[in-house]
């Protein structure tokens, strides 16, 4: 019961084509877990099939616990609109659907829940402004914001602190350390390797296949990041149908 | 005194005068909601395509039927359902784009829904389809506009969070509830409801303008949702009886006149509005402290 979520001989990709392939193992509940490679390495893919959002191609993964509202993801901010005219406080409110669901109104405590967010974010001058009107790092305070309402067990985070600057990625860094203090699962799709040594205890290193997973020092060794850098990104167009057995 | 009592007399002496209004009144207090989503979804021009996929579904109606408001709205609603799931098929399947395959619908709608009524009807009745007869509203098509209208407003009052959540972050909402498929066929389904109680009155080529011209005028003096709704609501009622009054005077048509008010008004926002208008973009201010 350990486990919060197992990857079992799982490929992923787009139109037949693998970009994770035959990924096998276990991540523990409360992990504080780095995802780590070079770009097309299927880190983010992987995140979106942890989410639900993309199916297997073959193989399979659980998630512990894969009721709703146990698994909270943040996918990478390019893929965020925020045309939409709703205010930073509406906005971050949406987090505490757990709680009110499509109907109930807001109660006082979940009022107060919601303010202190806004504020331990430190979003409070912010609250009644559109989110259109905020700047990538503010609304990326305001995504986190939202993400801590939802009070998962499992947090997934795709590529969290890209384009942040160093006092926001602080910020957000000792929220994602508190999630780890009260023993939630987090996975973070990371490029900053002075960052990853830092706060992450574990790595699991990506390109395509698993290259090495474990304790941090060691998954990102010299001889690890020299295999990940040379992966092939080139995609096959007459490749054939894979044979390999889990 | 006297020039107000002048510009109301044709609602206190014409029937037909008072029915266009209540029609009207009903198509204002939920049409512009729907436009609003649709305008915030970047949906506007697919709301225009549906509306032109409702021509053929009432046209067939009308040729099975004749002139009957039962067959030609079961009709229009059946195709305008239909076209509406159909583009965000091909969209999801195909490697056609959404525009493409919207624009590939309007106008085989259009085609084919001209073609049908032309197969039977007379050059009046074609007109009647293209740009309605608000001042020819009998009772059960006003018992359907109306009632149209208060569906919508019950089912948005009720569902409005997971909905803005749906257009907001539709992400957001798929990995906290299921009901994101749900609120966008809903959606959907008002839109195509509203566009036929709208297809009576103003025709299949006006009726997306008292969705989207109130919607874009509003968006232009407001960042606020609920503001956004509630003077869209206010715009579409202000132009409908200004238009009904205006094209008695002038003797211009209804419909038209109605969509031209609108229009008007829409002109107007561009240059003045508060939000989105050029002139305060242009008048030189002060920059503030902070």
């Amino acid at each position: 019961m350990n486990t919060a979520i197992a990857f079992e001989n799982l490929t992923l990709g787009y139109d037949r084509h693998p970009a994770v392939h035959h990924l096998n193992g276990e991540i523990a509940r409360g992990a504080l877990l780095a995802v780590v490679g070079p770009n097309g390495a299927g880190k983010s893919t992987l995140l979106k099939s942890i989410a639900g959002i993309l199916r297997p191609l073959d193989g399979a993964i659980r998630v512990a616990g894969a009721e709703s509202g146990s698994l909270a993801y943040l996918p990478q901010i390019i893929e965020s609109d925020r045309s939409f005219p709703i205010s930073v406080h509406e906005f971050i409110a949406m987090g505490a659907w757990r709680q009110i669901g499509m109907f109930a109104g807001l109660s006082r405590a979940v009022r107060s829940r919601i303010d202190e967010t806004v504020a331990a974010v430190g979003l409070a001058g912010f609250a009644s402004r559109p989110i259109g009107t905020l700047s990538g790092g503010q609304m990326q305070r305001a995504l986190f914001a939202r993400l801590m309402l939802q009070d998962a067990s499992t947090i997934l985070l795709d590529e969290p602190f890209a384009s942040i600057d160093q006092k926001t990625t602080q910020d957000l860094l000792d929220i994602v350390r508190h999630w780890h203090a009260e023993g939630r699962t987090v996975l973070a799709v990371l490029h900053d390797l002075a960052l990853v040594r830092a706060a992450f205890p574990r790595t699991l290193l990506l390109a395509r296949e698993l290259i090495a997973w474990g304790p941090t020092e060691q998954a990102l060794s010299p001889a690890n990041l020299m295999a990940a850098r040379n992966m092939v990104a080139a995609f096959d167009s007459d490749a054939h149908a894979c044979e390999r057995a889990a | 005194m006297e020039g107000i009592a002048s510009l109301l007399a044709p609602f206190a002496e014409f029937g037909f005068m008072r029915r266009a209004l209540a029609g009207c009144v009903a198509l204002s207090v939920s049409a512009p909601l729907i436009g609003v989503f649709l305008m915030l979804r970047r949906m506007s021009l697919v709301g225009d395509a549906i509306q032109h996929a409702i021509l053929p579904g009432a046209a067939l109606g009308y040729l099975v039927a004749g002139l009957s408001l039962g067959a030609m709205t079961l009709g229009g609603l059946v195709a305008g359902l239909a076209v509406a799931l159909l583009a965000g098929l091909i969209t999801r399947t195909t490697n056609l784009r959404e525009d493409t395959a919207i624009a590939t619908f309007y106008i085989l709608s259009l085609a084919l829904g001209v073609t049908l009524l032309t197969a039977r009807g007379t050059n009046v009745d074609v007109l009647r389809v293209l740009f309605g007869s608000v001042l020819a509203l009998d009772d059960a098509t006003l018992l359907l506009m109306t009632g149209v209208s208060s569906i919508t407003v019950l089912a948005l009052a009720l569902f409005l969070r997971p909905m803005v959540l749906e257009f907001a972050d539709s992400g957001f909402l798929r990995s906290v509830s299921a009901a994101g498929g749900a609120m966008h066929f809903l959606f959907l389904g008002l839109a195509v409801l509203n566009m036929v109680a709208a297809f009576h009155a103003l025709g299949t080529l006006l009726s997306i303008g008292i969705m989207i011209l109130p919607a874009a005028t509003a968006r232009l003096w407001t960042n606020d949702l609920t503001r956004l709704m509630a003077s869209s609501v206010a715009i579409a009622l202000a132009s409908c009886s200004v238009g009904l009054v205006a094209s008695y005077h002038l003797e211009l048509a209804s419909g038209p006149a109605i969509i031209l008010v609108a229009g008007c008004v829409y002109m107007a926002s561009i240059l003045a509005g508060r939000a989105g208008g050029l002139l305060p973009r242009l008048i030189p201010r002060r920059h503030l402290e902070g």
